[in-house]
């Protein structure tokens, strides 16, 4: 990562953590090291400039919550809601996250290298997520727009009541949920696939995965009316 | 009733009654359960139920007009830099743009700010207009997140995380596709038309455990600048109050079994939840027990709130404020009779009307189709809503003084008395005329 500005230094073993999010709030730009996260929740939430963070070390529930414009790459695990509700800019860990990682997120991108638990990019709203080992069950669970790839296995009931989220998967799915179906894989979506993977910097040939995504049998209830039909045979 | 009944030989059933064989045709005819808006219209206890007691010898009463009675309130004062003040105890309750017109929620916040109030967004994102117009808005987070954003999350007075609804405890919200309009499916990133369901649990939490890390999340997100709300149907108030403010609510909003609803199955609206008169004392026994009552947690109520009778009756109970939906509706022209032959051609009447889901609201309010939407003057409405807020507070003054209050939050259980065994047992205060507190758990 270069960058003109010096990197600002932040030691969480001494500085409180309101004091990291209050620092990284006021930046406009630069980079930041944060040290000894020793799981704390909240880390390196609600940025809102072009700014890069590196977090050395694991991370709680809700790193990088609601991040838009900058970077912010974790080397080591996340714990639930990493990345929630990103709206754009790019989060990475070089681990692996448990719950919800990306929840409803609206764009950016975000990257995990290792493996992500359950719910990963449920109620997807736009952004896309790159997962270099396997999801859990209940991934991508009500995603509504954006990219799921998903590099090794998902676990049972994939994209269950997904709109118009695409899912992509290389390995093997458990099981799809409730108006899940595998769809074709078009050149475009070989194109999104590729391009994916380059802005995650993941080796992986495109043409290998499988695309999911909603059968729409649940978009509209399905409302009979015997009354209308009984008319109209009595003429 | 008058009709076929008029013979003396007919006898209606109480157990299938025209409603019930209604429904039974229309169920066999459709298919699918019926989904409506409004609030639950079974009969119940409410706050009816109950009468203030007033002064007499041992207590005095304030001069109507002279003295003063405060009616003031501040929110979050403990952990907000920027906590909420509100200069009445009546807030407007969340109610979503997609289900009411963008008309409608402007005229929302018109009325709520000329009063000094707060309006609230609702699923489905803030609306700019909404904004622009509500001095004090506080900022839903609900299980779907359509339209959550951070920029949004800074621009609330207040974050209000929605854990349930009184219509619907336990349930997520619908918009039928009539609804789903270019704009509306727009914010909710969803395509156009669809019946849209959203979801009922939040993706990435579970808990009380869960909730406070979320909150402590959101706290820092926004820089600790505005309070925060918890909102539950009214299902077990006392736990989930208590567990709220675990989890560090500044307010807890306690909506009871027949808060209204834009689209809900009959099914949910009529039978699950417990009604507000049985939640507010029990939701203030938490708040007590933890010793945060009248302090740093503030007690909003809402569910079926008409008058500045129930307003001063919720107050009494515990309630810090309340919070109104459905009469703010009825204030800005909802179920019109002016509109009788058009709610007729829909199959209902004036005063009757509860199709909130469908899209066809004659009087504007909860609708999308423009030709409806343009009948309803933002800046009229927002009038209509100001002097109703107007009437309920000085109904709400006139009882606290007639008590001896010179602040409605003064306003206490003893001031109150049941009619009926049931009202006395849910609110915990005495049948009128004897000392009698069925199922008593607090000693007085
Ligand atoms: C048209 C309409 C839309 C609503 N939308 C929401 C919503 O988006 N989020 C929410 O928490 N509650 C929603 N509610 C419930 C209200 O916030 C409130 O809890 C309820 O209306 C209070 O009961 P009352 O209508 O008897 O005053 C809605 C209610 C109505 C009538």
């Amino acid at each position: 990562m270069s960058t003109p500005h010096p990197v600002t230094t932040v030691d969480l073993a001494e500085t409180p953590l309101r004091d990291l999010n209050r620092t990284l709030h006021q930046a406009r730009q630069g980079s930041f090291r944060v040290l000894n996260p020793r799981g704390a929740h909240a880390v390196a939430c609600g940025i809102d400039a072009d700014i890069a963070v590196e977090v050395h070390g694991s991370v709680g529930y809700y790193c990088a919550g609601m991040h838009q414009k900058g970077s912010v790459y974790v080397d080591g695990n996340a714990s639930t809601g990493l990345a929630e509700n990103i709206m754009s800019g790019t989060v990475r860990i070089s681990g692996s996250a448990t719950m919800s990682a990306g929840a409803t997120g609206h764009g950016g991108l975000v990257v995990i290298e290792g493996n992500a638990g359950a719910r990963c990019g449920i109620s997807l709203k736009g952004a896309d997520i790159v997962v270099g080992g396997n999801v859990g069950h209940m991934s991508a669970f009500m995603a509504q727009a954006g990219n799921l790839v998903v590099l090794g296995d998902a676990g049972a009931d994939l994209g269950d009541s997904v709109y118009e989220a695409n899912l992509y998967v290389r390995g093997e799915v458990v099981s799809l949920g409730a108006d899940a179906t595998e769809k074709d894989m078009r050149a475009e979506h070989v194109r999104t696939v590729a391009g994916l993977l380059d802005a995650a910097g993941m080796e992986a040939d495109p043409v290998d995965f499988k695309r999911y995504g909603s059968a729409r049998n649940l978009y509209n209830f399905h409302i009979d009316d015997i009354d209308a039909e009984v008319a109209r045979r009595a003429g | 009733m008058s009709g076929p009944g008029d013979s003396w030989r007919l006898r209606e059933s109480y157990t299938f009654d025209r409603h019930v064989i209604a429904e039974i045709h229309r169920a066999a005819n459709t298919g699918v359960y019926r989904i409506r808006g409004w609030g639950a219209k079974r009969k119940m206890p409410i706050l009816d139920d109950l009468v203030f007691l007033g002064a007499s010898m041992s207590r005095y009463p304030l001069e109507g007009y002279r003295e003063s009675c405060g009616t003031d309130l501040v929110i979050g004062e403990e952990r907000a830099a920027r906590p909420l003040r509100i200069d009445i105890p009546i807030t407007i309750a969340g109610m979503s743009f997609g289900s009411l017109s963008a008309q409608a929620k402007e005229a929302l916040g018109r009325g709520a700010s000329a009063m000094g109030t707060s309006t609230t967004s609702g699923d489905g994102g803030m609306l700019p207009e909404e904004r622009e117009h509500s001095s004090k808005l506080v900022y839903q987070y609900l299980p779907s997140r359509y339209g959550q954003n951070p920029d949004d999350l800074r621009r609330g007075d207040a974050i209000e995380v929605v854990v349930g609804q009184g219509a619907k405890p336990g349930g997520g919200g619908i918009l039928l596709g009539q609804k789903v309009s270019e704009r509306v499916a727009g914010m909710r990133t969803l395509p156009s038309g669809i019946d849209q369901r959203s979801a009922c649990r939040h993706p990435d939490w579970t808990g009380p455990d869960d909730l406070q890390i979320k909150i402590h999340e959101l706290r820092e997100i926004v820089d600790w600048q505005v309070p925060i709300f918890v909102k539950i149907g009214a299902a077990r108030p006392f736990y989930d109050t208590a567990l709220a403010v675990k989890a560090g609510a500044d307010a807890v909003v306690v909506d009871g079994l027949q808060g209204g609803t834009a689209a809900t199955q009959d099914v949910f609206i009529e039978h699950v939840g417990i009604p507000t008169i049985a939640a507010i004392p029990e939701a203030t026994r938490a708040l007590q027990d933890l010793d945060v009552h009248r302090g740093s947690v503030k007690l909003i109520a809402s569910g079926g709130i008409r008058s500045g009778a129930d307003v001063a009756k919720a107050l009494a109970l515990g309630a810090d404020a309340v919070s109104i939906g459905t009469a703010a509706l009825i204030a800005l022209g909802d179920n019109d009779p002016a509109y009788d032959d058009e709610y007729r051609k829909l199959g209902s009447a004036a005063g009757f009307w509860d199709d909130l889901q469908d899209g066809t609201d004659p009087a504007g309010i909860a609708t999308q189709d423009p030709r409806l939407t343009a009948r309803l003057d933002p800046v009229i409405g927002g009038r209509r809503l100001a002097n109703y807020l107007q009437v309920l507070t000085m109904e709400t003054q006139t009882i606290a003084r007639a008590c001896g209050k010179s602040h409605v939050s003064n306003l206490e259980p003893e001031d109150l008395a049941a009619l009926t065994v049931e009202a006395a047992a849910m609110a915990q205060v005495p049948v009128a005329g004897t000392d009698w507190i069925p199922g008593a758990r607090r000693k007085r």
